[in-house]
């Protein structure tokens, strides 16, 4: 027990390193962009009729003369406190922002997290059992047409079929208009992440399915399965019990990785969707020049994708002995 | 009749993908003039025999938009793709050639690469080049190549233990001449199928990120400006200003993502009975 403790302790703080580096990267980035935040939310017009004291207090504002070495340090010092300053946009703390968005965004993500893993290790079984034939044809041909397919593409298509032309689902936000905080039901909050939570559903079952049938495959012809064959077990006894097992592994790999494209497709969903998600705020950030909360959000993201793959490398060791005691050796 | 084997097949959506490549770069540039012309007297028309796209709220025929629209995003994915493709090539070599330290220090910026979403890494680098043209580039072409990188350094790592490889250095080649003698021939078919996997990952996220307005700017017509443009439009009815350009793209990334496992395939052997 005690080494599992240790490899876990060495991965934090790998992850700890990892997540200082990106809010650097981040930050780096985005201070050094051409685009002057006043110009973009100000206007070009506005600024002319502007004394030059209001100008010099907006540039204050947006933090416009600071040296980025002084502004990261100063950032860093009170995020370790847990202070990521004040949203510019918003003008409310940053943290405030991404614990109302994140509310929102993280039961779309998780609730197409967990059916596109399902469905696609389900799909994924199911062509590498029928291989060659008309399932594993159809299935795979689906997956690679899935992913080729935009996400906001399909987001745009969904809504045109189920909002506009049939009306059954609403064309975007979480609640509905006009309608008090008090007054919204569980049915209606419902309502409005079905469509979001489906098209991230169906965007994310292409790479797990394709892998597990590959995987699934490669178990099949090995020597194990032969000799399981002539034992005398069925097909169907063959996939639940040699299969299933060799194929979880890669597969729970998968899925933990796959929480950075989760993200990803996340932010053009909820931006289709007007869904004030996570994602929406980080297109809004970015395109306002809104840094505190783009590095918030980032590093938040960010986070998530480390913790998922820290998950996938603690569970590997309690579903597999082998990388358990390859990961003592380390 | 027999059926072609699996290399002729390959051989021929290759000549397949590099025909529409070129015929959908010849037409958009040629159609780059039309897409821009305006005409008030044919404003919104749904997809008829003269204009088989339909046509925008500015009498913009769409298919002339479209394929201008598909030749800018298949420029700029081959683009992307390239640069990372070859940035995958040198930083997966160096992980596994020049020692401990760098491998340490490359291991841990693919992973930190990795870390960010990838919408979100492209638009921080699109925001620090300016966004525009320059912006999505750079964002996508220096966000895609952890995948690939790791990849050739596995294949360098397994390649310098190799028997030939080992004997060329005790015989006194230098490294640079292992290194383009042996090692270079050996990735090139890993490093091509890899090229050619990013490319539907390219054109992806240039229409995605575009989509969300940190891309190519509206004057110019790619297939996310386009898209993003007929969300306006969606709730008055107007499907075809988004179905068709959406299908454009979407037909050309399955084309080379099909092409594109094929070849990996057909480069690994012990799956070439399928």
């Amino acid at each position: 027990m005690g080494h599992r403790i240790q490899f876990a302790a060495k991965k934090l703080l790998r992850m700890a390193l990892l997540l200082l580096g990106v809010s650097l990267t981040a930050f780096l980035l985005m201070s050094a962009s051409p685009l002057d935040p006043l110009q973009t939310n100000v206007g070009q017009a506005a600024l002319g009729t502007m004394s030059q004291e209001q100008i010099a207090r907006l540039e204050d504002y947006w933090g416009v003369n600071d040296p980025p070495l002084e502004r990261y340090l100063g950032w860093l010092s009170s995020a370790l406190r847990g202070d990521l300053g004040t949203s510019l946009l918003y003008r409310v703390p940053v943290v405030r922002v991404l614990g109302e968005r994140m509310g929102s965004s993280l039961w779309l993500m998780a609730a197409a997290w967990v059916l596109s893993g399902l469905l696609g290790l389900t799909l994924g079984v199911l062509a590498g059992a029928c291989r060659g034939r008309w399932p594993d044809r159809l299935i795979r041909g689906w997956c690679i047409l899935i992913s080729s397919t935009p996400a906001f593409w399909l987001a745009l298509l969904l809504l045109m079929v189920f909002s506009v032309w049939m009306g059954i689902f609403p064309i975007g936000l979480s609640v509905p208009i006009g309608a008090e905080a008090a007054a919204v039901t569980l049915a209606d909050r419902l309502r409005h992440a079905f469509l979001p939570a489906l098209t991230l559903s169906i965007t994310g079952v292409a790479g797990i399915a394709l892998h597990t049938r590959e995987k699934l495959c490669g178990v099949l012809e090995s020597d194990y399965v032969l000799f399981a064959r002539a034992r005398g077990e069925s097909a169907p006894s063959i996939v639940l019990r040699h299969g299933l097992r060799n194929v979880a592994l890669p597969a729970i790999t998968l899925q933990f990785a796959s929480i950075s494209e989760l993200i990803g497709g996340s932010v053009l969903v909820e931006q289709v969707f007007s869904y004030p998600g996570l994602g929406q705020a980080a297109v809004t950030a970015g395109l306002g020049g809104d840094l505190p909360l783009l590095l918030g959000i980032t590093v938040l993201t960010a986070a998530l994708v480390f913790g998922g793959n820290l998950c996938a490398d603690l569970l590997y060791g309690a579903v597999d002995p082998k990388i358990r005691r390859g990961a003592a050796r380390r | 009749m027999k059926q072609p084997n699996q290399r002729r097949r390959t051989l021929v959506l290759v000549l397949l993908a590099a025909a529409v490549l070129l015929a959908v770069a010849v037409a958009g540039a040629l159609c780059t003039q039309a897409g821009t012309v305006t005409d008030f007297s044919r404003r919104n028309l749904a997809p008829c025999f003269a204009h088989p796209f339909g046509t925008d709220w500015m009498g913009r025929d769409m298919l002339a938009r479209t394929l201008a629209g598909l030749s800018l995003s298949l420029r700029i994915g081959v683009l992307t793709a390239a640069v990372s493709a070859v940035v995958a090539l040198a930083l997966g070599t160096a992980a596994a050639t020049l020692g401990r330290r760098v491998d340490t220090v490359l291991s841990w910026l693919t992973d930190l690469v990795m870390g960010i979403p990838h919408i979100l890494l492209v638009m921080l680098i699109s925001l620090a080049c300016g966004r525009g043209f320059a912006g999505v580039v750079a964002g996508v072409a220096l966000s895609h190549w952890t995948s690939l990188a790791r990849l050739l350094r596995g294949e360098v790592l397994q390649l310098r233990e190799a028997p030939y490889v080992q004997v060329a250095q005790r015989l006194g080649r230098t490294r640079l001449q292992v290194a383009r003698d042996h090692l270079l021939p050996h990735l090139l078919p890993q490093f091509l199928t890899g090229l050619i996997l990013l490319f539907p990952h390219a054109i992806l996220h240039e229409a995605s990120v575009t989509f969300l307005g940190f891309g190519l700017s509206s004057e110019q017509p790619a297939i996310g400006v386009i898209l993003s443009e007929s969300m306006s439009y969606l709730t008055t009815g107007r499907w075809w200003l988004s179905l068709f350009p959406g299908l454009a793209l979407v037909g050309t990334v399955a084309l080379f993502a099909v092409l594109g496992e094929r070849l990996r395939r057909l480069l690994d052997p012990a799956s070439i009975h399928e």
